[in-house]
């Protein structure tokens, strides 16, 4: 969770810089409710990410290095210059590759536990995650839907963050709760506080156990304040500073840190160690990457199907 | 004999028979054997991998892809082609984009019940194959004969990117053949529907039957009509119809979708900027007329290519 607030910090710190190829999205303030989601799954699982979850991602395997050659579009990132930042993923693995169209891995991740479940696995959970924004699509009413009809080991958390890019809650959904979205469709509901880490810790790892141990589809609800822009384009101009201001506006690493401390887990001094180690790994990484080269045009291989004999040809003039 | 829709099914029956990998998802598609029966009794034969699904076209293709993705062959319907623009999100940018994007492919295969038969109108009636033509990492398949209804859906199953498989309602029950083939011609492939000397008739699906009607009428004036089915508009064989339009030196291009940007007007293009010593005469064209697909069978009739509508064209053509 430190881990990946410093580096989404560095990302941001790059992009100021000119160093990035596209967009940075960043998770600042959804950490918490981001890293129990990758926490609680084993390898096995399933996890789609979503915009905002750098910290579930590194807690479910992805690395710095990896998100570094994907945001600086070095040719040995995992999506070789054809997919950028939020995009990446490692299928094979079951850590999901994100389309930008919201709600659609829910359905995709559906289709995986099927699939396992036709194979005679159990005890596989798939995650995914999205924003109170995409609680607004077809694909998340039909996705939601489809797995409580099959009755899934699906974990959809909702990082209820309170703006989709620049429109409020009040213009997005009329329901007094987003928790009635799961009832609507028979599905189980938590919610938790999106700011506590230990409460997200807790309310996850509930929910990842109910599905794991066949109680259907589970929907979490964080509540939560994004603490940056949609973007880095974007200076959020728009949050309500009451809301910040507000308890959902509280940062939750530093709730995190603070809580650690007062429970006795880690000095203020070892806390600022692990920052300082954190920022070491993430500057090196950024360093190494830096130099690497990026994708050749020339050596592309421009076709978006896998098997070469029907690849349509088109002659150049 | 066997129709072009029991083809469809006998592939369906083999394939789930042969690889335990692949399964039937689509609305009304298990005990009831789907709308049109294509997949009558697979769900009794094959328990568990013939699974009706909720009205989410979405999410019926969705799920396709997440089980690809863990090694699953899918096979999903669209109970009427024109349904699959509730599916289209799914199909255009994660199936068809997933294996460029991430390395990992994408075997599904969409089976879209198109184009038009009497008394279907504007929303049961629509012929989609350009649509999904034009995005990169589609396979885009129109079986115009129980043979390759049979065979190209088999070929679809085996593939391993994903698969657009347009199935033409009106030749369901209407085509017949004596019996199923033992070999095929490979995927990717035209194929001469008819040989012939003055003129190209490029076209695929249910208009296949009726070009080849068009060129028997035209042979009462001494033409003889070679006629091209394409079988897969994606990729599209522009070799085999260069070959046939060097011989006949005059193209007609019909086809039962709209006519802006769809197949007839891509096969003009790519014959227009490589074979352009070959033509004789400018290259035509033939599509179903610019409007929804109309409701009445009198109107349906005037709306797409029929073989009188060809042959005039063709006539046309021939006297340029």
């Amino acid at each position: 969770m430190l881990l990946a607030r410093i580096l989404e910090e560095k990302l941001a710190s790059l992009y100021r810089a000119g160093a990035i190829k596209g967009g940075v999205f960043l998770g600042r303030g959804q950490e918490a409710l981001s890293v129990s989601v990758g926490i609680h799954l084993r390898k096995g699982d399933i996890f789609a990410p979503l915009i905002r979850d750098q910290a579930g991602r590194m807690a479910f395997g992805d690395t710095v290095l990896d998100t570094l050659r994907t945001y600086l579009g070095s040719q040995l990132g995992s999506m070789r210059g054809r997919d950028g930042n939020i995009h990446r993923g490692r299928p094979r693995e079951g850590y999901y590759a994100m389309i930008s169209h919201l709600g659609a891995m829910i359905p995709a991740v559906c289709g995986a536990l099927m699939a396992r479940r036709m194979r005679g696995e159990t005890g596989v959970v798939g995650a995914t995650c999205i924003g109170d924004g995409g609680t607004s699509t077809g694909a998340f009413h039909e996705g939601l839907n489809v797995a409580a009809v099959e009755k899934l080991p699906l974990v959809l958390v909702i990082a209820n963050n309170q703006y989709a890019y620049s429109t409020p809650a009040s213009r997005q959904f009329a329901c007094k709760d987003l928790m009635d979205k799961a009832v609507g469709y028979g599905v189980a509901s938590h919610r938790v506080d999106g700011t506590d880490l230990s409460e997200c810790l807790r309310v996850l790892g509930e929910a990842v156990r109910a599905a794991r141990e066949g109680g259907g589809p589970q929907m979490v609800v964080g509540d939560l304040l994004r603490l940056v822009g949609h973007g880095e384009h974007d200076d959020a101009s728009y949050i309500d500073p009451a809301l910040k201001a507000a308890h959902l506006g509280r940062d939750c690493v530093k709730v995190g840190e603070n809580f650690a401390v007062e429970n006795g887990w880690a000095t203020v001094e070892e806390i600022a160690d692990w920052r300082a180690e954190a920022k070491k790994e993430v500057d090196a990484t950024a360093a190494k990457v830096q130099r690497e080269a990026s994708p050749d045009p020339a050596e592309e291989e421009w076709t978006a199907i896998s098997d070469a004999r029907l690849a349509d040809n088109f002659i150049e003039a | 004999m066997i129709t072009y829709l029991q083809a469809i099914t006998a592939a369906l029956d083999k394939a789930l028979a042969d690889d335990p990998r692949v399964f039937l998802y689509g609305q009304d598609i298990g005990a009831f054997g789907g709308a049109f029966k294509v997949t009558k009794n697979l769900a009794l034969k094959f328990p568990g991998r013939v699974l009706d699904a909720p009205l989410s076209e979405d999410a019926i293709v969705g799920v396709a892809i997440g089980a690809a993705i863990e090694g699953m062959r899918p096979v999903v319907e669209m109970q009427f082609a024109d349904f699959s623009t509730c599916g289209y999100n799914q199909i255009v940018n994660h199936a068809a984009t997933l294996f460029y994007r991430t390395g990992v492919s994408c075997p599904i295969v969409v089976r879209l019940p198109s184009g038009g038969t009497p008394g279907s109108g504007p929303f049961h009636s629509q012929s989609m194959e350009t649509l999904y033509a034009h995005y990169p990492g589609l396979i885009v398949m129109t079986p115009g004969t129980v043979e390759d209804a049979y065979s190209m859906m088999l070929e679809a199953v085996a593939l391993d990117d994903p698969v657009i498989f347009c199935e033409h309602k009106f030749l369901y029950n209407h085509l017949k053949a004596e019996k199923l083939p033992q070999d095929s011609t490979p995927v990717g492939k035209a194929r001469l529907a008819r040989h012939g000397r003055d003129a190209t008739i490029v076209t695929y699906s249910a208009m296949v039957h009726e070009s080849l009607a068009a060129a028997e009428e035209l042979t009462e004036d001494g033409y003889e009509i070679e006629i091209v089915d394409l079988r897969t508009v994606k990729p599209l064989d522009t070799d085999t119809v260069l070959a046939s339009v060097a011989r006949t030196g005059r193209l007609l291009c019909v086809s039962e979708e709209w006519p802006w940007g769809g197949v007839a007007a891509e096969v003009i293009a790519r014959v227009t900027s490589e074979g352009f010593g070959l033509l004789d005469a400018p290259p035509q064209r033939l599509n179903a007329r610019d409007t929804p697909v109309p409701y009445h069978p009198d109107l349906w009739t005037a709306h797409r290519p029929t073989a009188d509508a060809i042959v005039a064209a063709t006539r046309r053509l021939l006297e340029m």
